[in-house]
């Protein structure tokens, strides 16, 4: 039996969970919201999780009903993602590791939402769409790595719908992407986007800009003139969140399906924040039923950054022999899926 | 007369088919029901007439390429000319994996054709060993090149950049025991494609952009 902590605070979420060999013990979060038109910075985040970890320690401990004796290994997010949060959580994790005199171990942030995401649904050996506020990424795992096969080649998805939400000054409560998926299920008119993948790769920031000039043609104007279309109406918000979401997720269906027919798979799982919005999950649902696949997705408690994943990684790294030295208990910036050594079984056993 | 089915892609069929009395292959594109139907049919109406222009380009500047005899828009099929000895470029160098000189030639071959694309502006937007392909029984065979579904006409280093990108990932993510492919297809891309340093410079940016991105959350 192996009981693991984690801690994550990659980006604007803080999440402690506790889990006992696949069983969720506990998983609490507290998240950064900012006012509407605005984005979280790293210095204020960082503060954020500052405030709120301890707090979350005593929470996720009492929930779980587990004594800091009963732990066997502490584990972080090592990385990718903004430096001054990760520090600020990495110390904490670091410090309670000694206190507690426990081993601790840095975590991979997408091998956590894949392994987690495996956990809840029971895939086997799924092609997973990863995609969140700064990863999209199509990946199937081959030879003892989570490999990418499609993936951005410029913003993230996740990105794309925070950076318009600020555009068109929707709050950010519980976060941007909810609220856009709220206005898109009120829109009816479709307005022409540029679709762009390539291959298995996608790139979001033409689309990004299209949209905000159809949204702010007048800021616009200045560098360029006015189309016909711009002057006679102004589209409405429910509209464009439609249209966004409408344009970009097909763009996801496609690569991920062109990757499952490439590597022969019938599973999907998907991961990461954007992964809880119900138009995705239908539209990779009917995509996966045309071809005999089956989906499998989570909900918010487990697609949106959380502790359990990290806790439920590292437990997977603990009991396949992996330690990490204190001088290693680091963090980084960036730290792809495919860098990391998978040393327990993936798919059928 | 029976369809025989030759592949059934993510996007497609491809079946045996006739052409005014000609064999020939039908290329259908499937209707995708998860996205708006709108934007399913402008889609597909793009990539039929981007598979039809740019076969067209290619053997104009002299790159072989499937002859279109025809597309039909309402049907969603594209009838082209068939290669019915080729094999897919993929399933070569698997073949040929332990074989350098061969592997070599290859590489000569796949370099050469997507600098000359590129040469004529032509952007394949989906280079992969599976949409490449040979006819083995010549002595010398020629690379043929096919779908050309995501295609595009365009003068501009970045297209020409993330096509490159796309090739490296698809050689990577393919041939994974093969590590030196791609370095070597961009010696011979050089040779026939006179701008190709301007482009290689902004294919590493692309990549460079890859790497950098910090990817939170
Ligand atoms: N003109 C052709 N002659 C012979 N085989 C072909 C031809 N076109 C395609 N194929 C075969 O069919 C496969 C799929 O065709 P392709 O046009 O690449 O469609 P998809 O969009 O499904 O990838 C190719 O990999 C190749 O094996
Ligand atoms: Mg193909």
């Amino acid at each position: 039996m192996v009981i693991a902590i984690g801690f994550e605070g990659s980006a604007n979420k803080i999440g402690i969970g506790i889990i006992r060999d696949g069983e969720v013990l506990a998983n609490v979060r507290k998240t950064y919201i900012t006012p509407p038109g605005s984005g979280f910075l790293p210095k204020e985040t960082a503060e954020h999780h500052r405030n709120q970890v301890l707090g979350l320690i005593r929470e996720a401990l009492d929930v779980s009903k587990i004594y800091p004796n009963e732990i066997d290994v502490v584990c972080y997010t090592k990385g990718p993602g903004m430096a001054p949060p990760l520090l600020a959580v990495a110390i904490v994790a670091r410090t309670i590791a000694q206190l507690w005199n426990k081993p601790i171990l840095g975590v991979n942030h997408c091998i956590g939402h894949i392994e987690m995401g495996r956990l809840i649904t029971g895939a086997q050996n799924p092609t997973v769409l990863y995609v969140s506020g700064g990863n999209t990424q199509v990946i199937a795992y081959s030879n003892k790595r989570y490999r990418i096969f499609g993936e951005t080649i410029d913003i993230a998805i996740g990105n794309c719908l925070d950076r318009f939400a600020r555009v068109i000054k929707i709050s950010n409560d519980p976060s941007p992407g909810y609220n856009i998926e709220q206005l898109a299920k009120k829109g009816k008119k479709y307005y022409t986007l540029p679709y762009a993948v390539k291959g298995m790769d996608v790139s979001f920031s033409g689309i990004l800009s299209e949209i905000g000039r159809k949204a702010l043609p007048q800021k616009a104007t200045k560098k360029r003139k006015l189309d016909q279309e711009d002057v006679n109406e102004l589209p409405s918000h429910e509209d464009l969140c439609y249209s966004l979401q409408e344009t970009i997720f097909a763009m996801l269906v496609e690569i991920t399906e062109r990757a499952m027919a490439h590597c022969g798979s019938n599973e999907v799982l998907i991961v990461g924040g954007v992964g809880c919005n119900e138009r995705l999950q239908e539209m990779m649902g009917i995509m996966c039923e045309e071809r005999g696949a089956k989906l499998f997705a989570t909900d918010e408690r487990f697609c949106i950054d959380n502790g359990i994943m990290i806790a439920h990684a590292g437990y997977e790294m603990f009991r396949t022999g992996t330690r990490m030295k204190w001088n290693d208990a680091t963090i980084t910036q960036r730290f792809r899926t495919d860098e990391v050594e998978i040393n327990w079984e993936v798919g059928k056993v | 007369m029976t369809e025989i089915v030759l592949k059934q892609g993510a996007e497609a069929k491809l079946y045996i088919g006739n052409y005014n009395g000609t064999i020939c292959l039908v290329k259908e594109r499937f209707v995708k029901n998860y996205r708006l139907p709108e934007l399913d049919k402008t889609l597909s109406k793009q990539r039929i007439k981007a598979e039809q222009k740019s076969a067209k380009r290619c053997k104009d500047c002299g790159i072989k390429a499937p002859k279109i005899f025809h597309a039909d828009f309402k049907e969603r099929k594209v009838y082209m000319e068939y290669f019915d000895k080729a094999i897919t470029v993929k399933d070569y160098i698997i073949e040929i994996q332990k074989d350098e000189e061969q592997i070599k030639l290859i590489c000569q071959r796949i370099g050469n054709v997507v600098g000359k694309m590129h040469e004529n502006n032509i952007i394949h937007g989906d280079l992969t060993t599976s949409n490449m392909l040979i006819d083995k029984n010549e002595n010398d065979y020629e690379l043929i090149m096919i779908d050309f579904g995501l295609s595009s006409y365009s003068t501009s280093n970045e297209d020409k950049g993330v096509d490159l990108y796309v090739l490296e990932r698809a050689l990577i993510s393919t041939h994974s025991n093969l590590p030196q492919l791609f370095d070597e297809i961009i010696v011979h891309y050089k040779e026939s494609y006179q701008a190709s340093d301007e482009t290689i410079k902004r294919f590493e940016e692309v990549r460079a952009r890859g790497r950098k991105r910090t990817m939170i959350g």
